[in-house]
């Protein structure tokens, strides 16, 4: 992988920790639907073979020294595109649930609309997505809490099938929530005066592995968010909100 | 009164002591020890001065003098965890920053390495 300034530079990054039984099949997926595009497993010091699997199926990999986390993970590949002067990066899943083929599509309206965020969404167009019952209340929760907040509404708050512009990765090298990024990454984008936008994708069940999100880590999740998004309303700069 | 006072004071000295061999054995730094020491000090002190401990409660609006000096511990600890809270989060941001440039720094490393090894094999053909 080499520094580049072409205007339409794109990177994947995949986040992965111990996904060996799905890492192969979503870079092979990826190298399939997006040819030529570079592809970077974002290694979370796994303790399987994720990393190896992930270069032999065609991705370059950046291996984590500990295990930062998921937010800690993906921070890493925004600090290493913006270093190398990509201009848009769009992250998957390593558990196989997103679907390659809406890569070009969150990739076009990323371009295309000038927003800095592009968030794959299983709920659009009247699709009600395949996802447990815990991950379901605290979606319903997080819409409500982020409505006024963002000033609209986000259908999947909680996806983790997004696209940036360079105008976010400058944002997220430097101010990148650790923990469950998902939701508070859209307060911290607000705070910036910055705009996204939801496309429709499809949701696909895990290739491998199991959910680890049980009804207590749900509850976890929501208190620790929750407390995410008001420290970060608190660090509000006072720009104006641009819609 | 005068036992729990007692029971206070041997509490502080335990921890001073505690405290400085830790340090001398290094299991705790200099810096960070200092919280403790001034901590158990003054506990040290305001149980052994009745006159201070007194002038404390009645300062405080409290009739009986240990519990003023149990709220005083209650304070003085909470100011010592929040400022470990405090260290530990800068320790923690650091240590990902870091763990993060490593990876990077790796990561264009081994890319250069790659690069290079591609046109030495390209230059020999």
């Amino acid at each position: 992988m080499t520094p580049t300034s072409h205007p339409e530079s794109l990177l994947i990054i995949i986040p992965a920790f111990n996904e060996e039984g799905a890492i192969a099949g979503v870079v092979q997926d990826v190298r399939e639907f997006m040819p030529g595009v570079p592809i970077l497993v974002i290694d979370d010091c796994s303790v399987d073979s994720t990393a190896s699997l992930a270069r032999q199926a065609g991705a370059e990999v950046l291996s984590l020294p500990h295990h930062l986390g998921l937010g800690g993970c993906v921070q890493a590949g925004y600090k290493l595109a913006f270093d190398l002067g990509y201009n848009y990066v769009i992250r998957l899943d390593g558990d196989g649930q997103h679907d390659a083929r809406d890569i070009p599509k969150i990739f076009e309206v990323l371009k295309k609309s000038g927003c800095q965020m592009v968030i794959g969404s299983r709920f659009l167009n009247g699709s009600h997505g395949k996802t447990t019952v815990p991950r379901s209340i605290a979606i319903r929760f997080f819409r409500l809490v982020l409505r006024p907040i963002l000033g609209k509404s986000v259908r999947d708050p909680t996806s983790g099938f997004v696209g940036v512009n360079r105008e976010a990765l400058s944002v997220f090298r430097s101010s990148f929530p650790l923990d469950y990024p998902e939701i508070e990454a859209l307060v911290v984008l607000q705070r910036k005066a910055f705009r996204f936008e939801e496309v429709p994708t499809k949701m696909r069940p895990r290739k491998a592995g199991r959910s680890s999100i049980t009804a207590l880590k749900s509850v976890n999740y929501m208190v620790h968010v929750l407390l995410g998004v008001f420290v970060n309303i608190l660090k509000y700069e006072g720009r104006r909100r641009k819609r | 009164m005068d036992r729990l006072l007692y029971v206070i004071s041997l509490f502080s000295v335990g921890l001073i002591v505690w405290i400085l061999v830790s340090v001398r054995r290094a299991h705790i730094r200099v810096e960070y020890s200092v919280s403790w020491l001034g901590a158990a000090v003054t506990l040290l002190l305001l149980s052994r001065s009745h006159w201070l401990l007194d002038d404390l409660a009645a300062a405080l609006g409290i009739y009986d003098p240990p519990i003023a000096l149990i709220l005083l511990l209650l304070v003085v600890f909470l100011i010592v965890f929040y400022r470990f809270s405090v260290i530990i989060s800068h320790l923690k941001d650091n240590n990902i920053a870091l763990a993060q440039k490593v990876a990077i720094l790796e990561f264009q490393m081994q890319s250069a390495r790659n690069h290079e090894k591609t046109e030495t094999a390209a230059a020999g053909q």
